[in-house]
């Protein structure tokens, strides 16, 4: 449908429509056909025209939910996203999903109405300065009040939000725009072409360089970010990687870039990456940053991060370089460009000695690891999790919230493909999955979506239940159900002595609560459930909900306290149950 | 250190916040701020100073650029430049305590531009230096300064056009890159 819309709307001769016909003209011209929004009056002139164009709507519960929803489904499919929200609350509302969207680099766009121009700056009913609020979290804004630049305005703001780094972008459109009338002509609003940042240039000789250092490198890593997936340089990392026998590490944001399986994939790195990962970071001689911007929770303390390495950074953003970890040899561009154009000077070289030291490093992890403890009865999250991988085989779409199952898919589902794990990195928004997966599942509506959410952030946003029953789709959701807002529960008890102030937490009983929405549900509080409780959830008709009774105070492992170097690490102590040990 | 950025930024409502906004986020102080129209039709040249480190030049310099609205950003750093700052001092002075005012004026060379029956106003074009110099003798003599309005800096760079406007404009691409320079720099270093 997008694209013949998208024709409809380019062969569309230039005519007189209304403002609010112009958003829905211009959104169908950019080949939209979801939005997801909240209706009120600054912006009822939009929806009043909505019928006549072939857009879906979806209804959330909360304007928050729209903005992750259009996140989600930037996510998944790699289109730009698109939320709508009325002025005042409505806009307001949407602040916490665009300033998640900016963290981490998603385009989406939000359209949102405000009062009439006749009365901006007045404190009108619900009139608030939205693109004053949004200035810092969006990577751009525009306040519209003539019908005749809205559709400038929004093909502009489809560009920014794609272009080089992408991000979020806001329309704020008077309710008097909306209601005038202009010629709309989709040719002749479209932007002037993107103005390349100068900075953002790939030297000849920092080619030769790096080349040179991944030559003569013994030890070296290659750090695979989120900027892979947005690039889509898969294939040259890929190549990279393979062709000078170099192991990958990657971001949590970077899951899928690589995959999983591959014989040179470490895993993930950081603050919970498993041990031998942040050893070989330490003691790498050669890192290769690709799209991946060295964030406090992957470097540990900057002064100790791998400091007998030499730095390539990769980078599309050039205020990104050299901000937290100095970099030898800055290569500014899109990803994939500049490995297309570094591939050609990269010879195969034999790395055998080095990743035969780096599995040395795995030594006694997995008699740590928490899966391969025999069953004592309890029921752990990373059982739960890597069932709900086995049994999906590694295909579903994983949409996360925040906090220790988040650790644990990203430990336990092992990502074979790039957009399959969605998870708010950078901000860390509890509340992001149910509504970040209702947009995955509109974008990818032929793919198994799963909801791994704790019991804190699922209340945060479970009105977004209804969304999914009247929309009919089919989501599954795991609440990882252990009674404590875990990831503050487990910092308390290593950094503040268990003073476990405020995280213990009561929640509705989640099945019922399901039930009241028309979604049904089981509640699973041992491990030999777990895998018919998957097997129920999938070939249940529509959205199921398991809520997983899991252990309440088992905690992420390994795990670098903030402001520790990389490799000073709490490790489980090894062969034991942890409950049993206590 | 302090750092100076000359911005061509698109003339436009809310440009300034977003500049602006760019350095309250990193909770640098903006010592001076001048805004003004420029050669280009559109565009306005705008000169912040601040202090930062040396190692921010760079982050300010590539964040500026990712603002839609800005055009060309120049981080002057040490280089030969003509800098300028205007300022407009209103000194209390009577008929009796006038002519000692008149004489510091003179070797500032500055120029009186208005004069009234109990104060007078001194416009002052220079260096910053050279304008505390003369606040400076001003708060030593008899009369009290009433009010101080400075411009904050002026700057270009000396020589040639060495401004990308025009080239991130798509013209004037073949303009040759030239050395900071020289002609007319001996005859005022600052």
């Amino acid at each position: 449908m997008g694209n013949d819309a998208n024709t409809q709307a380019l062969n569309h001769p230039p005519a007189r429509l209304t403002g609010a016909e112009i958003v829905w003209a211009t959104l169908v011209g950019e080949g939209v056909t979801d939005v997801f929004g909240y209706p009120g009056g600054a912006i009822l002139p939009v929806y009043d025209a909505l019928r006549k164009f072939p857009i879906h709507h979806t209804l959330v519960r909360h304007e928050q939910g729209a903005a992750h929803m259009a996140d989600g489904y930037s996510r998944a499919s790699g289109k730009v996203g698109v939320a709508i929200a009325t002025s005042g609350p409505g806009a307001t509302n949407l602040v916490t999903g665009i300033a998640t969207a900016m963290l981490d680099s998603i385009p989406i766009v939000c359209i949102t109405g405000n009062v009439s121009s006749k009365v901006l700056g007045t404190d009108a009913f619900q009139e608030v300065d939205i693109t004053g609020i949004t200035l810092p979290v969006t990577k751009h804004n525009f306040l519209i009040s003539r019908a005749e630049d809205i559709a400038p305005a929004i093909r502009y703001a489809f560009q920014i939000a794609k272009s080089a780094r992408p991000g979020p972008v806001l329309v704020d459109i008077t309710k008097d725009a909306q209601q005038a009338t202009a010629i709309f002509d989709f040719e002749a609003a479209k932007p002037r072409p993107v103005r390349p940042h100068p900075m953002r240039k790939v030297e000849e000789s920092g080619l030769a360089q790096a080349a040179e250092l991944i030559k003569n490198a013994n030890r070296p890593v290659i750090l695979a970010g989120h900027g892979i997936i947005e690039s889509g340089a898969m294939e040259q990392v890929c190549t990279l990687a393979e062709r000078a026998q170099i192991p990958v590490a990657l971001t949590l944001l970077g899951l899928g870039a690589f995959p999983a399986s591959h014989p040179l994939n470490l895993g993930m790195m950081g603050m919970h990456g498993e041990s031998w990962v942040n050893h070989a970071i330490q003691d790498a001689d050669l890192l290769i940053a690709c799209g991946m911007r060295f964030d406090d929770r992957v470097t540990g303390t900057v002064a100790t991060y791998a400091t007998n390495a030499k730095k390539i950074h990769i980078e599309v953003d050039p205020a990104e370089v050299n901000k937290i970890i100095k970099v030898d040899v800055p290569l500014i561009g899109d990803l994939r460009e500049v490995l297309e154009a570094l591939l050609p000077r990269i010879s195969s070289r034999d790395g055998s000695a080095w990743l035969k030291t780096i599995d040395g490093l795995k030594g006694d992890s997995a008699v740590r690891d928490i899966k391969n403890l025999p069953d004592l009865g309890h029921l752990y999250a990373a059982h739960v999790i890597h069932d709900i991988w086995r049994i999906t085989g590694g295909n579903a779409i994983v949409v996360t919230d925040v906090g220790q199952h988040q650790m644990w898919e990203a430990q336990y589902y092992h990502h074979e493909r790039p957009r399959t794990l969605i998870t708010s990195g950078g901000l860390g928004t509890m509340g992001f999955s149910l509504p970040a997966a209702i947009g995955a599942k509109f974008a990818c509506p032929e793919k198994e979506v799963w909801v791994i959410v704790g019991d804190g952030g699922f209340q945060m946003t479970a009105g977004e239940l209804a969304t999914i029953v009247q929309e009919k789709i089919k989501i599954n959701i795991a609440v990882i159900n252990n009674g404590y807002l875990g990831m503050v529960r487990q910092w308390q008890e290593f950094f503040y002595e268990g003073n476990y102030e405020s995280t213990p937490m009561v929640s509705p009983d989640f099945v019922k609560l399901a039930d009241a929405h028309g979604i049904a549900g089981l509640t699973v509080r041992s491990r030999g459930e777990v895998a018919e409780a998957v097997n129920t959830a999938r070939s249940a008709p529509g959205a199921f909900l398991l809520n997983f009774m899991v252990e309440g105070k088992e905690s992420v492992y390994p795990m670098i306290p903030a402001g520790s170097a990389l490799h000073e690490m709490i490790r489980r102590p090894g062969g034991k149950d942890p409950l049993e040990e206590s | 250190m302090l750092h100076t950025f000359v911005a061509y930024v698109e003339d436009l409502p809310g440009v300034l916040t977003r500049v602006a906004s760019l350095f309250r986020r990193l909770n640098i102080n903006i010592h001076s701020l001048t805004v003004g129209r420029s050669e280009q039709a559109g565009l306005s040249r705008m000169t912040v100073v601040c202090e930062a480190s040396a190692e921010a030049g760079h982050r300010i310099q590539a964040s500026l650029y990712k603002l839609e609205n800005v055009v060309d950003v120049d981080d002057i750093a040490q280089a030969p430049t003509v800098t300028r700052e205007l300022a407009l001092i209103k000194v209390a002075a009577t008929p009796r305590t006038r002519s000692q005012v008149f004489e510091l004026v003179e070797v500032f060379r500055a120029r009186i531009v208005d004069l009234a029956p109990e104060s007078l106003t001194i416009e002052m074009t220079g260096v910053e230096s050279k304008i505390e110099g003369l606040i400076q003798v001003l708060n030593e003599g008899e009369g009290r300064i009433l009010e101080i309005c400075r411009s904050g800096k002026l700057t270009m760079r000396r020589g040639h056009h060495t401004s990308g406007v025009l080239k991130a404009m798509g013209a004037g691409a073949d303009e040759s890159a030239v050395e900071p320079a020289e002609e007319g720099a001996a005859v005022e270093q600052e």
